[in-house]
């Protein structure tokens, strides 16, 4: 019964992380990259760490498990937001068919 | 089940590195290593569970917090060449 838990948990982190590197390839410009970016670290890597916790039972690998997904957890919304802010204000253009830039409406 | 998820993981990997080869910016190349990082460190703990290797998992600690420090670096390298130009 763990086991099919854990291998329920590997089989959707593997879906989401092929499918967010597609869509790494595939979205028109950074900005969308980015969201493509939380897809493969939220729903593949984080899942993907919980299913090999799960599958490991109670042991000192667990905690170890645990600590680098929330590691990751914490971490990877700061890298996205200051990766965006930096090609927003390094002139990297929105994709042409994007609706609204409020931090270009905040400029002086 | 754990050597087909590893499988998957390294096509998901090198469709991210064609993105950091092709990328035509520079905040491009830095998303699509980002995403590497992360997937090469689930592949580091999966192996780690395979192979029954404690050792794994602390590279996998170490690298995740370098990947992230590297990140902030460029970030902040970007911004500040923005704003000099």
């Amino acid at each position: 019964m763990i086991e099919i838990i854990a291998y329920i948990l590997l089989g959707i982190g593997a879906f989401c992380a092929i499918v967010g590197s597609i869509g790494i390839v595939r979205f028109p410009d950074v900005y969308n990259r980015i969201h493509a970016n939380t897809v493969v670290v939220v729903g593949g890597a984080i899942v993907m760490l919980l299913g090999a916790s799960v599958l490991e039972g109670l042991s000192s690998y667990t905690l170890k498990i645990l600590i680098i997904a929330f590691f990751i957890f914490l971490t990877n919304p700061v890298s996205a937001h200051a990766i965006a802010r930096a090609a927003h204000k390094s002139g990297v253009k929105l994709w042409r068919r994007s609706v609204v830039d409020k931090l270009e409406e905040e400029k002086p | 089940m754990i050597l087909e998820v590893l499988i998957i993981i390294f096509c998901a990997c090198l469709i991210c590195a064609l993105r950091a080869a092709l990328g035509p910016t520079a905040p491009d190349r830095v998303v699509a290593i980002d995403a590497l990082v992360v997937l090469m460190i689930s592949a580091l703990v999966l192996l780690g569970v395979y192979y029954r290797a404690p050792i794994y998992l602390d590279v996998a600690l170490v690298y995740a917090f370098l990947a992230f420090l590297g990140t902030l670096a460029i970030a902040k390298y970007l911004e500040g060449r923005g704003i000099e130009t």
